[in-house]
């Protein structure tokens, strides 16, 4: 789960980690209270989860109440790359000397946790990946011993920062360690991470990313659920529980596991089609999970054909089908159906799959002959 | 022979006694699968279908001989359940539950390979092992698999193991050992531990490698593959076409660079030698003629 910016910063908040004053607003006469209650000058910007805002006008300085209402009413309902804003934070201005880059993420093939400290943050810290490596520094942190004050100074020594922010980044990465291991994030990362004139060091901005397999144990995070997509069809999915991905092609896909669901979209490109969506309705098919599938799916006007591509495993093909059969029953589904049935008794649930057949509903008995058969119908 | 489980293994089920425990144990042990205990706290001296049920992982390994487990345990108890089998002295842990968070999954495999480093973890978030004819741990549906080998699997998906269990099954060519590792941040047995074990292993002949998009561990198999073995290997990464996730800050960027995408996975694979396809039909076609030339 990817927070705004803003939600970054109240997370990074609950770990001491120092932020601008500031806060959220969603018309005009909030920034305006908001920027007063920070201090001016304000930097007023855009909450939206895509890279380049600033280039796109969605970060403005402010001086006086009137340029708040001037920037915040432009910045508001504005769309930048297909996103658009809903929400300004407003936050007091920091005087900038130095700009820093810090974050904690996983390093899967490590299987250890990942520090990453650079004395050259800012926009192109990716850039300065690229060109200059060195320039960032790595350090592998054992999720068994944890990170140390000491171990954090040594890394901001080895970054080469300036002297006089030394011990306050370390104090920082110390509590941003915190917010990643107890916080529970996937990622958590700050950029950039300042030094002003008078020598103190701030978060500047925040990009944070929770791991939903934690949300058992943070309750807190209820405030941060169902601000993230902007996709109706996303929104509908995550009531029913099911996990989908929306796309821009013209064929549903309804597939079990994440793994044949990607799979199923790699045929349907392969045989010249267009996935309508990504949907993994997770082991087995039963009606009720079936038939919620298809009723998220058929929802897309976009959608010309429905492919379901189950494979029967531990469940049986008969009940697969008769799953499909039942939901078939209680959803007016809008699009022909293409279904391709295969695993354990595999026969049996295409035999009852037959007396149902017609135009609007066809089985066919491999992957490709299906994606093929519901690329000709959502063509036609 | 197999890899990591055979007709010796003795496994205790942690959670024998929930719905899915109770329910796949005992299809386990249908199968042929030496399932000899059970635990739950509360119900210590009860049994389930005669498998008997233990306190702890300790008194089931005093009582039984069980060298394995199964853990079926919801996903808050798993980082407890692992370390329990682990201090038993267990030697194969399997975590079958998904929805573990990646801070327990990187603490307790650290914590194993520091403390108890003889102990193999499987999981979290994976169907679980299959030596046919031998020994079935997990959700794996033995019926779609065949013993004799010449071929070793290995799977992030778990579907697509089923898929491929399927595919060579249909074609008549045999499996010695199909392992689905799960698509956890942090795998307790990754590609390249099953890529070494096949490759030791004398009766399997070839290796059939599922990836998927995401992290870099296909590409860490190829150089492996590249570097380390001899016999054949056929390769599918799901995902070609898959849209890009959204970007996780700049850190995703800066660690992963161009990989992590299928297309550099395959390139990566292919450079190694092995033989890519593009579905997992064709993955079946491809072992088939691999299989044909041996």
């Amino acid at each position: 789960m990817d927070l705004f910016e803003y939600q970054g910063k109240q997370y990074f908040a609950r770990y001491d980690i120092p932020v601008s004053p500031g806060g959220v607003a969603t018309t005009v006469e909030e920034a305006v209270a908001q920027a007063d209650a920070a201090g001016y000058p304000v930097v007023i910007k855009a909450q939206v989860q895509v890279g380049g805002r600033g280039k796109a006008g969605g970060i403005k300085l402010a001086t006086n109440a009137g340029e708040v209402r001037l920037h915040a009413g432009n910045i508001l309902g504005m769309d930048i790359r297909g996103h658009v804003v809903h929400k300004v934070w407003v936050e007091n201005a920091s005087d900038i000397k130095k700009e820093y880059y810090a974050s904690f993420t996983l390093d899967r093939g490590a299987r250890k946790h990942l520090a990453m400290v650079s004395a050259r943050g800012g926009v192109d810290i990716e850039q300065v990946a690229a060109q200059d490596p060195d320039a960032i520094v790595r350090r592998h942190i054992d999720p068994a011993a944890g990170m140390s004050h000491d171990d954090a100074l040594q890394i901001v020594k080895d970054a080469h920062l300036d002297e006089e922010a030394q011990a306050g980044v370390a104090d920082i990465l110390v509590k941003l360690y915190r917010c990643y291991v107890e916080g529970d994030a996937d990622l958590a990362e700050i950029n950039p991470l300042i030094l002003t004139p008078d020598g103190r060091v701030h978060a500047l901005d925040a990009k944070v990313s929770l791991d939903r397999n934690a949300a058992f144990r943070h309750p807190e995070w209820s405030a941060f659920e169902g601000t993230e997509s902007d996709d109706p069809r996303e929104q509908m999915a995550r009531e029913r529980g099911l996990q989908y991905v929306g796309l821009d092609g013209n064929v549903g896909i309804i597939a079990n596991g994440a793994g044949l669901a990607m799979s199923t979209l790699d045929v349907v490109n392969q045989v010249g089609g267009s996935p309508a969506n990504f949907l993994d309705i997770g082991g087995g098919a039963s009606a009720a999970v079936m038939a919620n599938a298809l009723e998220l799916v058929n929802a897309d006007p976009k959608v010309r054909a429905i492919f379901i591509n189950i494979f029967g495993g531990i469940t049986r093909g008969e009940e697969v089908a008769n799953g499909i059969v039942t939901a078939l029953g209680r959803v007016t589904i809008s699009s022909p159906i293409v279904i391709r049935l295969d695993g354990t008794n595999a026969a049996e649930g295409r035999a009852i799959l037959k007396n149902h057949e017609s135009d609007r509903l066809m089985s066919r008995s491999t992957m490709v002959e299906a994606a093929r058969a519901a690329v000709a119908l959502a063509r036609a | 022979m197999s890899i990591f489980v055979d007709e010796t293994t003795r496994v205790v089920y942690q959670g024998l006694t929930g719905s899915a425990g109770r329910f796949y144990g005992l299809r386990n042990r249908e199968y042929g699968t030496q399932v000899v205990a059970g635990t739950n706290p509360k119900r210590a001296g009860e049994d389930v279908e005669g498998i008997p049920v233990f306190a702890t992982v300790g008194d089931a390994r005093t009582a039984t001989g069980a060298n394995a487990s199964c853990i079926f345990v919801p996903a808050p108890g798993v980082e407890g359940a692992v370390m329990e089998a682990a201090v038993a002295g267990i030697e194969f842990i399997v975590v079958i539950t998904e929805g573990v968070p990646a801070k327990d999954e990187a603490r307790f495999f650290n914590r194993l390979h520091h403390e108890f480093p003889m102990a193999r973890l499987l999981g979290p978030n994976c169907p679980g092992i299959i030596s046919p004819g031998k020994c079935n741990i997990g959700i794996t549906a033995g019926e779609i698999a065949t013993g004799g080998g010449p071929v070793g699997i290995v799977s992030r998906s778990g579907t697509l193991t089923y898929q491929a269990l399927y595919e060579l099954t249909q074609k008549g060519i045999g499996q010695t050992t199909c392992v689905g590792i799960g698509g956890d941040p942090v795998p307790g047995t990754n590609f390249i531990d099953c890529l070494e074990a096949f490759q030791r292993d004398p009766d399997t002949k070839a290796v059939m490698m599922i990836g998927e998009i995401g992290g870099s561990e296909e590409e860490k198999a190829a150089d492996f593959i590249k570097h380390e073995m001899t016999k054949p290997v056929v390769a599918y990464i799901a995902g070609v076409t898959a849209p890009a996730g959204r970007k996780m800050g700049h850190a995703g960027a800066i660690i992963f660079g161009s990989s992590g995408t299928a297309g550099a996975k395959m390139d990566a694979l292919r450079a190694a030698g092995a033989h890519v396809a593009i579905n997992p039909t064709e993955a079946g076609d491809l072992m088939a003629q691999v299989v044909a030339l041996l």
